[in-house]
Order: structure tokens, then sequence, then C-alpha cells
């Protein structure tokens, strides 16, 4: 199989080594090689993260390169926007549609930009979700990156059920229905009309 | 058929360690390395500690060595240059048990102050260095390392990269080896490295050096692969990968051990290729080496010495492909920041008030250095902020540094801040000293140290009390504050500084990610009573902004209810939500 690469961004402490722990047990579930990087360490205090899963039939390089990837999930706006030209042409992107200010915005020394989702959708396929609503409908607002993967399950290459026991075996054993059920909201919701721009 | 499990490069380490009958492990947290020990500590059969400082951890592990057991010290790669020291005189008495010493360097910079190269290091002082590319052979390398320990009576060093360390691969897993303790008997020639007995031994280091040199051509750790003759590259590593990526039909010689190189094999390869690259992040150190041989090579005319390689940097470069790479689009940058309620931001609000220089020193406190806070002027290593404070002093006098302050966290003083501390004193410095202290080592993502009062096993401790170590040390004006006491700290602050002797004021608060409390507070802004003035912007928490319309505004899942917001408003209009 030819490599796939998927990538994963976000502000440091939004959880996206929680979400690369899920994806890689699903990988090595279905029997794929796999390489994943992270950051650790002083960038994941507020900083820009992000994430590199590459799967398939034989992987060298551990990062994904501008212009490679098939799908992108952002945990935020801007986030997406950095990232974006690591995509493939007409690649997707799965966005929780969320601002966070980084400091140059905060101390007014530049402006967060507008419409950021809808400028994508001219050149990849972006599904945006408001995730922290429907946690928030859910009772939890810590499960949004749950939501999210499930939105980004639909453009990949697992079941349903596959997803659902990796999350079983991932996350703590009391959170693991609430989880479930957070993976379903965001696999459900999709196609309906999360398609910007379109 | 053995386990397979994706693991990180640093858990890989550790499951080798575990593997190879490993008894002993000690280190200092610092990225990338910490996940080793973190992960050590899983198993049992591994006595496992965190040290105040490199230099303490590989002294232990030799000291566990030289009793006969197998033993690991594990380090980033600036902490490597704390623990040079024994390790330039180890390789001169060499080990009993196996002795390995993981080193992790930063091409990259991802969270260092420098992009040395650990192969340069050790080359200096002659220890063999093993480099693997994946977690697999993280694992596995780990293993080989102690058997060529033994061998060859001599500290061997695996160095990994960021990129090694914080990627995930398939691993097999294997069971421990049983491996017996070896004997100690008292050999002071090998033992007691005094100039006579020192003379000798470094014959059998220069010895053990062209003994590898030869011996390393039939080591497991490298391999040949032979394909398209016309292209051959030299390379070890992660730009393994690269290679692989970018020109997969070229003959590749990946190299596992890297010092001393393997001599016989690289001019066999370069024999048989017609045009031979070297790919190596960093520096030169096998391209250099492979030149005085007489070999021609291309290596760092092409790449370059700084950052991590890429495939497609490789593509370029040696491919001669001319790749359109999209370009990013220009976006604000998001620098790493002091999270929301960190105690931190709170002290450096009042040095910026009161404007006031910081000699800083390494942690996350350094990001103070950062608008819109702005106080902290130098850092250079662990522990500095204290001497070179007291330098300006001699160098100007008192009245000086009456502006300036050394910041250092508990875990960095407890690293090396407390030897500058004693300089201080013993040499009449009347320099102020803060201690910021959180109770933890927090930038590397939350390590005990010897003030914390727990071990890296969780077991309760003795924890140092840094009031009464700072008074044993002969400081006489030692302060302890809230770092929250916004007040009472300006009040210190103040004091503090115009002395004409040494003070210490430690600023206590648990770090804001530690305190998971429940319970904790949230605020919000009463928009009826808010002036929009913008004071409570000024330290920079990022769950406090300005919207569109110009109003206040408290992200309320961000807000770790610190209260530093509602102590610098004037008008009351911040309230507990």
């Amino acid at each position: 199989m030819k490599t796939r690469n998927i990538m994963i961004t976000g502000v440091g402490g939004q959880g996206t080594l929680l979400t690369s722990r899920i994806l890689g047990g699903l990988i090595i579930q279905a029997g794929y090689d796999v390489k994943l990087s992270e950051v650790h360490g002083m960038a994941q205090r507020g900083g820009s993260v992000v994430t590199f899963v590459r799967y398939g039939s034989r992987v060298y390089e551990p990062i994904v390169e501008e212009g490679q990837a098939d799908v992108l999930i952002a945990f935020e706006r801007l986030e997406a926007l950095r990232y974006a030209h690591f995509l493939k042409k007409g690649g997707v992107i799965v966005a929780n549609d969320q601002r966070i200010d980084p400091m140059p915005v905060v101390i007014g020394a530049v402006k967060y930009p507008d419409n950021i989702l809808e400028g994508l959708s001219e050149s990849y396929k972006v599904y945006s979700v408001d995730a922290a609503e429907e946690a928030r409908k859910l009772g939890n607002s810590r499960v949004s990156n749950v939501i999210v993967l499930g939105v980004a399950a639909q453009h990949m290459d697992f079941s349903r059920e596959e997803w659902l026991s990796v999350i079983e075996k991932t996350v703590p054993a009391k959170t693991v229905e609430l989880n479930k059920k957070a993976f379903d909201i965001g696999y459900n919701l999709h196609n309906e009309k999360l398609q910007t721009g379109e | 058929m053995s386990e397979k499990v994706i693991m990180l490069g640093n858990e890989a380490f550790a499951r080798g360690a575990y593997e190879a009958g490993c008894k002993v492990s000690a280190a200092y947290p610092g990225t990338p390395s910490t996940e080793i020990s973190e992960n050590i500590v899983r198993y049992e059969e591994i006595y496992s500690e965190w040290s105040p400082n490199e230099k303490v951890a590989l002294e232990v592990a030799i000291g566990a060595s030289l009793s006969g057991v197998r033993a690991m010290a594990s380090m980033k790669h600036v902490g490597f240059n704390v623990a040079s020291d024994p390790l330039f005189t180890v390789s001169y008495s060499g080990v009993n048990g196996g002795l390995v010493v993981i080193v992790a360097d930063d091409p990259g910079l991802y969270s260092s102050q420098n992009e040395q190269d650990t192969r340069a290091v050790a080359r200096a002082a002659k220890v063999p260095v093993l480099e693997p590319s994946d977690s697999s052979e993280a694992k596995e390398f780990v293993k080989i390392a102690f058997e060529i320990s033994e061998k060859y009576d001599t500290p061997v060093i695996i160095r990994s990269t960021t990129r090694l360390s914080h990627s995930r691969g398939m691993v097999s897993l294997d069971d421990r080896m049983n491996i017996e303790d070896k004997p100690y008997a008292r050999d002071a020639a090998k033992y007691v490295m005094m100039p006579a007995n020192a003379k000798v031994r470094h014959l059998a280091v220069e010895k053990r050096e062209l003994a590898l040199m030869v011996d390393g051509c039939s080591l497991p750790v490298n391999r040949v692969e032979y394909d398209d003759l016309s292209i051959g590259v030299i390379t070890s590593g992660i730009p393994y990968q690269y290679v692989k990526e970018a020109l997969p039909n070229a003959s590749v010689l990946k190299l596992g051990i890297v010092n001393p190189l393997p001599r016989k094999l690289i001019e066999e390869f370069a024999s048989r290729v017609e045009r031979l690259y070297i790919v190596e992040e960093l520096d030169p150190i096998i391209e250099e080496q492979v030149r005085s041989w007489g070999i021609k090579a291309v290596g760092k005319e092409i790449l370059t010495v700084q950052g991590e390689y890429s495939a497609n940097l490789l593509r370029k470069a040696l491919g001669g492909e001319d790749l359109t790479i999209e370009q990013a689009a220009q976006v604000p940058n998001r620098p790493p920041i002091l999270c929301p309620g960190c105690p931190h931001r709170s002290v450096f609000s009042v040095l910026n008030k009161l404007k006031i220089h910081g000699a800083g020193d390494i942690g996350c406190y350094t990001l103070g250095a950062l608008a819109p806070l702005g106080v902290i002027d130098t850092t250079i290593c662990m522990g500095a902020s204290i001497s070179t404070l007291h330098g300006m002093e001699k160098a100007k006098g008192k009245d000086y540094i009456k502006n300036w302050v050394a910041v250092i966290g508990d875990s960095t003083f407890m690293h090396t801040g407390i030897n500058s501390l004693i300089n201080m004193v013993y040499n009449k410095g009347t320099g102020t000293v803060i201690i910021l202290d959180n109770s933890t080592t927090g930038m590397t993502g939350h390590q005990d140290h010897a003030a914390t009062g727990k071990t890296l096993k969780g077991e309760p401790t003795y924890a140092v009390d840094l009031k009464e170590l700072c008074e044993a040390v002969g400081v006489k004006n030692v302060y302890v504050v809230n770092s929250f006491d916004t007040i009472q700290l300006e009040k210190t602050v103040k004091e503090a500084t115009a002395l004409d002797e040494a003070a210490v004021i430690i600023a206590q608060a648990p770090c804001a990610l530690l305190d998971k409390s429940p319970a904790k507070k949230k605020y919000r802004v009463n928009s009826k009573v808010c002036k929009r003035c913008g004071m409570c912007l000024k330290p920079g928490c990022p769950a406090i902004t300005r919207n569109e319309k110009g109003d206040i505004v408290i992200n309320d899942t961000m807000c770790n209810g610190c209260g530093l917001c509602v102590s610098l408003c004037r008008f009351g209009s911040i309230e507990e939500a």
C-alpha cells in the first residue's frame, strides 16, 4: 500500500498526544507499518504543535513534508492555516472551528486572520465542526478532540468498529463510554452539513 | 513470535535497558531525553533515580558499573557537557558491569539553547558511539551497547536526536536477559586515575580505539545495501530514513557505529560506488574523517550543518530535483508562552513594573524574555543566572546590579544553581536571587527533584528545605513569598535589591499544570464596571483578551483562577464566575 500521510495540529496543551496514541493503536491493529512524530517539551507550553502520522506497507521517514499530507486534522483554525501547505492538492482538512489567540494577537501586534476556513475551502476540502459546542451538549468539554477525530474518521481507511475498539483500549477506563459517544457524534455529524464553502 | 508494539524512541531505549538486564539507571530530565527515565521506572527490576544533575547521574551509573552490574545514564546534549568530567576519565578507567550513556541531540533546536553534536564530544573522550535510526533499533542498540561495553572495557554512548526520541515506531519485545553480576575486585591501577595509573590506561584507550575501528566493521549494527552503484550514500541515524525516501535506488552504507568509524567497511563501500555522498545531521564528523583517508566524498558543501534534514532536502541537494514546494501562508506566530495561571507570570509582572533586569536560567521562565513581560535579559545554561549576575557585579560594582536579579527555578537551583550561590556568598557578592519555586521540574513535564519530597519512583523522601539550604551556605537575607502576592513581592524585591548583602527571595506557588484541584476558581469581567484600560492584559495571560468590540473577556476553559488579573484591576471589575 502507498503510504498515507496524516497530520494533527493544534496548540500545546490541547491533547494532540492522546489523539496520536489513538491513531497509532488503530494503525497497528490494522497491520500496517507506522511512524508517528510528536512534539514534547518547551513548544508544548501554548505553542504551535504538530504530529505527523505515516502508515503503509513500509514507512521510512517519520515526518510528513510540504505537499504530502492526505488529511490535516486541526484543533484550531489558525493552526489549520499554518500547516495547510503540507496537504496534497485537494487534500482534506478537518478543523475544530475554534479560535485561540496567539500572544502576538493578544498584545495587539498582529490581527487574527478573518475567514480562515472559507479561504482554505477554495483549495482544499474543508470540514469544520464546533467541537466545543458539541462537547458541551455531551456535558464534558474535554472530549472535543475525539469529536473531531470522529469527523476525520470518514476520510481514513478504518471502520467505525475499529476506531471504537482502539478508543476503548486507549482512554482511561472510566471515560470509555463518554469517548465512544463523542466519537460517534463526530462520525455521524459528518457529510450532512460540515463542508465549508459548498 | 514476540509481541509487536508501537513505541516512542525513548520508550524503546528504556525497553532495551530492561531487556539487556540493566540494573541501575540515573538521569536528570532534559528534552528530548526525559521519557527514557519515565519509562524505565515502570520496570521494577531496574533501580532508577532522578539525580540533581547529569554529572551526578553518570557518576551513580559508574559506581553501579564498577560494583559489577549493567548501568545506564541518560541526558540531553547540553547535560552531556555537565557529565563530561566523569565521562572523559571513565573512558580511561573502563568498566566492570556494562556502562551505557544515552545522549539526545536536538537538531533544529526544538527545546534547547544550542545545537551541539554529541559525536564531537564522544570523539574527544575516545568513547564508542552507536546511532540507531528508529524505535526498533533504539531497543536493540542498547543491548549491543552493553555487550560492546563489557567486551571492550569502555563506556558506550548511544546518540539519539529529538526526531528519534520523539517518534513512535514498531518494536518487537523480547524477554529480559539474565545477566549475572560480575565480581568486584580491587584494582587500583585501573580504577584510581592518578597520573601514573592514567598514563598506562591512556595506552589501553588508544589500543581499544584501534581494535574497535577494525572490529566495528563486523558489528551487526552496520548495514550495506548495494543497489545502483553510480550513487552511494554513507549515513546513520534518522537521516538514513530520509535517504531511503529520497533516493530509493541508491546504494547505502548505514553506519550503526559512528565512533570510531569502521574504516575498512567504509573504504570498501567507497571503492564500489561512483559518486559518494555523506549525509549526517549537524557537524561533518563522518565526512572529515573519511576525507582524511583520501576518499572523495560530497557532504557539507551541499548540505547544511544546521537543523534537521528531510527527504525533500535530500531530493533537492542530492537528487537535483527541482521541487516546487508550496509556501506557508503568512500567519501570526504562535510562540510557546507561560500557561494561564503560571506563578512565574505573577513574579515577572512585578519585575516588569519595577523595571528590573533578570539574569535568567533554563526552564519555562526563560519565556519571561518574550513580550509583553520582557524581563529576562540573559540565558546561557543551567545554573548560570546567579554566577553571571555575580560576574556583572564584580566587573561594575554593587550599585550597577541594584536593578538586577538572578531568576532561577527550584529544579535548576538544585541542579547547579547552588554552586553559584555558594560562590556569591563566599566572594562577598550582594546580588538578589529569586528562586521560582513551583515544586517541580516544569518545562520537561513535571519531574521530581531533591526539594520536592518524592523520588522518581514516586516514593516519599526527605525534601531539601530551600530556605534552610540558602541560610546554611551563608545567605543572611532569605525571604519566602507567595508568588501571587504581588504587593508583598514588590515590597520584598525593593528591600532585597537595596541591601548591600546577598539575598534570596523564594517565590512559592505550585505549577499551574500540577494543581489539579477541581475547586479552582474561575473569573469573569463585569463589563458594566470594566473601563477597558487594559491593565489586566499587561502580563500577557492567554486566557484574557480584548475582543473585536474592544471588551475585555476571559476564556473560561483556559482560566486557571490564579487571580493575577484581579490584583491588577484598579476598578474591581474582575469577579469570580
